[in-house]
């Protein structure tokens, strides 16, 4: 009786005494690095809607290149400021943190997507159709492959320049997932992001039956994840009566003032609790691509268009990690005795089942996919470490991994054949000999995945399996040890067929890149090798930024 | 009615529409399947709402139907654009990449 006398006088009270509605106070600044990149991403729609074809793409690569780099300014413009450590709090009315981790990992992200969009604005890795240079994109999304309409477009010289504007708003989404402070605020920014991705899938130019499809399992199984990432939200709603991460963490906490007796059937249930963490805690493995939530990333990774899989496979990695993170550490901290057997389960099978699935791969980006499984396990075990030095461990290998992945893919983008990459193991035979510099690069990005001492790889392998151990996770290290011995194997494997065996007589050819895809490699291998050899710079960075507020 | 009874129903809707994306083969099938799911989280976020007597909920439903909206913007064009490629809507017959 009194719960419904309570919800009525939410009506009643009001008519009474009309009451104006405070406005929310949104501190404008403090978000500006979100804003300034979701606001180019409506200048980008605004240019594909007014500005003539042929200067597109010109004015798409330099609009996308100045927000993200405006937005990193910004992002260090508040570092600066004090809000990484000292200033630190919850922006626009407790919905965005602005914190040491959320601040790192934006700053990342910016990075990571600028050099991203250098890879998507390539033009001269394919041989101009009809006189005009061509991208990694589709001439027209809808049109049929191989259809009239598609043999028209490309006469026409038609270009999706639209994927610069969809990375600016999935960019926008990413950089809101690791900051968000209520689950609203998750579900939305996991959205907000997914969705350009489906769509960025769909568009390669070259295989494209294969790209619809990556896209058509990416989007089904992604909205299926995060339809169980919402019900989780609704659960953990009903358990705390808010959404917000401090709220619901007051109420694991037991530190709540009583709330009405008729609530107490659902308010502190925790059978609402378990169920509804466990479901949001699947969602986002989901989304980093952790066993038994991985069966969508090789498929993607090989079907969408190589500039997507870099740019997916380093930023989405390093916003899902970031959300994940402070899901645990911040709303679930009083729970951590349930969550950390699973964890724990997750990241050795994870560990374990990219590392030796990986060993039967063929192909490049599927092998590649099967190593970010893997990678993924790695930062599992800083995850479950539960200690400052696990979160920073985690940033600074979330910040050394995106870099090489992202180089590594762009030298899948290099090497071709007559239908487009080729991305088939054999046919990379012998390409140290025809084509050294080229190999030698993608050896440097894959001794850095193996983990080899001078490259980053080794240096956030160490940071995370340190935490690990630190945190009482023993077996993950030694398990980590061993799957890391046996990713070795593979890697490894690559550049011994790159090197000591034979070329082909029909073998790919390398493509002589644009600056914008040599910049984008020797950035990520200069990020590589520095993170490898001097990483105490980066380490103590992650270290300052490594704590969440409350 | 006692409310905890729409929470059933939610808890139902859910896994008849999980259920669902798991057995059809129809992308659009699945695709309403999803829908269902979400739908189901909306009936549990205004439950909970009711229950709790604060408004949370009932607000968060509406970004989950604006969501869900964008999310079938999105879906429809990618199921409709591999449909005119092979003139077939069954993920089954999606088969090209494979372990």
């Amino acid at each position: 009786m009194s719960h419904a006398a309570s919800v009525h006088s939410l009506w009643t009270m009001s008519a009474d005494a009309p009451q104006k509605i405070p406005a929310p106070h949104i501190e404008y600044a403090q978000l500006s690095p979100t804003l300034i990149v979701l606001g180019a991403a409506v200048l980008g729609i605004l240019v594909e809607a007014f500005l003539p074809r042929r200067s597109r793409h010109p004015v798409q690569l330099l609009l996308t290149c100045v927000a993200l780099a405006a937005a990193f300014a910004a992002v260090v413009a508040l570092a600066a400021g004090g809000y990484g450590t000292g200033k630190a709090h919850a922006a626009a009315m407790g919905a965005v943190a602005v914190d040491g981790p959320a601040l790192f990992l934006q700053g990342t992200i910016l990075l990571v997507s600028l050099v991203a969009v250098f890879t998507f604005a390539e033009r001269r890795l394919d041989p101009a159709a009809h006189g005009r240079p061509v991208d990694s994109f589709a001439a027209q999304g809808a049109a049929v492959p191989g259809g009239r309409a598609e043999q028209d477009a490309v006469r026409a010289g038609f270009t999706t320049t639209e994927v610069f504007p969809l990375l600016l708003f999935a960019v926008g989404g990413m950089l809101v997932f690791p900051a968000a402070d209520d689950l609203l605020t998750l579900f939305v920014a996991l959205e907000v992001f997914s969705l350009p991705l489906y769509v960025l899938c769909a568009l390669a130019r070259r295989k494209r039956l294969l790209s619809q499809e990556s896209a058509v399992k990416y989007f089904l199984l992604g909205a299926f994840s995060s339809a169980f990432l919402l019900f989780g939200v609704a659960l953990l709603y009903g358990y705390a009566g808010t959404v917000t991460y401090s709220g619901i963490a007051d109420v694991v906490g037991g530190n709540v003032r009583m709330l009405d007796p008729v609530l107490a059937g659902t308010t502190g249930n925790d059978a609402l609790l378990l169920i509804g963490g466990a479901l949001v805690l699947m969602g986002l493995l989901f989304k980093v691509g952790a066993v038994p939530f991985h069966m969508w990333t090789p498929d993607v990774y090989q079907g969408a268009p190589t500039p997507v899989t870099g740019f997916m496979a380093a930023a989405t990695k390093v916003a899902g990690f970031g959300a994940l993170l402070r899901l645990l550490y911040v709303v679930l901290p009083g729970l951590r005795w349930d969550w950390r057997p699973v964890m724990w389960g997750v990241a050795i099978v994870t560990m374990l089942v990219g590392a030796i699935v990986a060993v039967t791969q063929t192909d490049v980006k599927r092998l590649l996919a099967y190593s970010s499984i893997a990678h993924a396990g790695f930062i599992l075990a800083g995850v479950v470490a539960t200690s400052p030095d696990g979160v920073s461990s985690v940033l600074f290998y979330l910040g050394a991994y995106s870099f090489v992945t992202l180089g590594a893919f762009s030298v899948v983008t290099l090497v071709r054949d007559a239908g487009g990459e080729a991305t088939h193991l054999s046919k990379w035979a012998g390409l140290g000999r025809r084509s050294p510099l080229t190999a030698a690069t993608f050896a440097v990005f894959l001794l850095a995945f193996a983990g080899i001492p001078l490259t980053s790889g080794f240096a956030g392998k160490f940071a995370v399996f340190k935490a690990a151990a630190q945190g009482g996770a023993g077996p993950l290290v030694i398990v980590g040890v061993v799957s890391s011995a046996i990713a070795a194997f593979f890697y490894v494997r690559v550049i011994v067929l790159m090197f000591f065996s034979e070329p082909k007589e029909d073998g790919p050819t390398v493509a002589v890149p644009s600056p914008l895809t040599s910049s984008a490699i020797a950035i990520g291998v200069a990020v590589t090798l520095v993170l490898g050899v001097a990483p105490q710079y980066f380490l103590d960075l992650a270290g300052q930024a490594g704590v969440f507020v409350r | 009615m006692n409310p905890v009874n729409y929470l059933y129903l939610a808890a139902l809707l859910f896994t008849i529409g999980a259920a669902g994306v798991l057995i059809r083969r129809n992308a659009i099938v699945i695709f309403m399947c999803v829908e269902l799911m979400l739908n189901a989280c909306n009936l549990a976020f205004v439950t909970f709402a009711r229950l709790h007597g604060n408004l949370d909920g009932q607000i968060i439903a509406f970004f989950t139907m604006v969501v869900a909206a964008a999310e079938v913007v999105v879906g429809l064009a990618i199921i409709v654009t591999i449909f005119r490629s092979r003139h077939s809507a069954s993920v089954d017959d999606a088969g090209l990449l494979k372990l």
